[in-house]
């Protein structure tokens, strides 16, 4: 399993592997806002934590389909099917390397770009736990979204329209956590939700993304 | 060691393709499937793989001993030639044999970058793979696509001394001759009538 996270990394690091990418693009969207939005600081100080959550949200979503769709492409999917890894360690192995690749970046960066947002400095410590709790979650989720979608060509369009609403819960959690920690209040239950969240996702997903797996290879 | 068959059938997206196949093969032995395009050979190999399930019939052999090699090799481009079997070796906890780059014939191509090799060269990275992992019973499908006849002849040696020699079990699907003795299956006669079963209700699954 370790083999296999070595070399997702690998890939990632390597030409066309994509590291970064949804880094780039969480950037660019976080800087686009206060063009949109005018330079009203208060307004961007309120709108920052849905706006830094939504954007971590498209980022992620963009390299999804890559967590499968290469395996498949080029034929080591069902080569890692038969091999002695169960499948399930392989879909928690991709959904950590989606996330490693995708999710910690993001989450090292976003107090900056909460700088960027006005966001009160009293949220940044809550920005950071928040996307580190729950980025885990959404790779994990869009793993399970790329498994079904795996076998389709253009198959991306469905998977956003798959994994986005599976997303709604991690969302509202985490931007009520870095809310409520800009506004000096209790951050203790949406962050206990969003931890539960990420744990309850980390428990089942990787089976619901190998069973299918299973059936996509039929 | 046995590779054990029995009235086997097998179907293709819900329609039943081979019905009652049914072989045995004991160490050391090798099984060519022949028939033309579409009769089910790939479908087969898969199911015997354990990728897709049986339709009725059962097949047994030691758990964990089988390897399937398709078409479509499982080379990473971004990766070299060396850290493409190591990758394999350590997925199935193994050490990489340095012999397997002579036997293959990759020993000036080890660091290359597995993106820059040719269609040949990469099937031979594929194919040795197989000499890699060290599984007992091989499922190939067509492995000789795009080789050469000195790699083919290659192949077939390693198959036959290092392979089946060793006591391996190999089932091939090819349309060419190995150069090897082994008894040969035609599918033709197997072919399952496509609206006897699994048809409807497959499609709730």
């Amino acid at each position: 399993m370790i083999a296999l996270l070595k070399r997702d990394l690998a890939l990632a690091v390597r030409a066309g592997g994509g590291f970064g990418l949804g880094l780039a693009f969480f950037l660019i969207v976080i800087t686009l806002v206060p063009f949109g939005v005018g330079p009203d600081t208060g307004l961007l100080g309120r709108i920052a934590p849905g706006i830094v959550w939504v954007a971590a949200l498209l980022a992620a979503l963009l390299s999804l389909d890559r967590i499968f769709a290469l395996d498949h492409e080029d034929g080591s999917l069902p080569l890692l099917a038969t091999s002695p890894l169960p499948l399930e360690g392989v879909a928690l192995i991709k959904g950590l390397a989606h996330w490693i690749t995708t999710g910690l970046p993001l989450t090292i960066v976003a107090p900056v770009l909460g700088f960027l947002l006005n966001l009160d400095t009293a949220a940044f410590p809550w920005l950071l736990a928040s996307l580190a709790l729950g980025t885990p979650a959404l790779s994990m989720i869009g793993a399970f979204g790329a498994a079904l979608t795996v076998g389709l060509r253009r198959g991306g369009l469905l998977m956003s329209l798959l994994v986005l609403p599976l997303y709604v819960p991690t969302l509202i959690f985490g931007a009520l956590v870095v809310a409520r920690g800009a506004e000096g209040f209790s951050t203790h239950m949406p962050l206990l939700m969003l931890a539960g969240i990420t744990a309850g996702v980390f428990a089942l997903m990787p089976f619901a993304t190998a069973a299918a797996l299973r059936i996509n290879l039929r | 060691m046995e590779l054990h068959v029995e009235n086997l059938g097998v179907a293709r997206g819900g329609v039943p393709v081979l019905d009652r196949v049914s072989f045995t093969l004991a160490a050391g032995a090798a099984l060519v499937l022949r028939g033309p395009n579409g009769v089910g050979k790939t479908t087969l190999l898969r199911t015997l793989a354990g990728l897709q399930p049986a339709l009725s019939g059962l097949v047994r052999y030691p758990e964990g001993a089988a390897a399937y090699a398709s078409h479509a090799d499982g080379i990473k481009a971004q990766l070299s030639v060396t850290e493409n079997l190591a990758f394999w070796a350590a997925v199935h906890g193994v050490a990489l044999p340095e012999t397997v780059f002579a036997t293959f014939d990759l020993e000036d191509l080890r660091d290359r970058m597995a993106g820059t090799l040719s269609a040949g060269q990469k099937r031979r990275l594929g194919l040795a793979r197989l000499g890699v992992i060290g599984r007992k019973v091989l499922f190939l499908d067509e492995p000789t696509v795009s080789l050469d006849t000195f790699s083919v002849r290659m192949f077939a040696r390693w198959l036959r001394e290092d392979h089946l020699g060793a006591g391996g079990i190999a089932v091939i699907a090819t349309h060419i001759d190995l150069g090897m003795e082994a008894p040969e299956l035609d599918l033709t006669p197997f072919r399952a009538d496509p609206m006897a079963r699994g048809g409807s209700d497959e499609a709730f699954l």
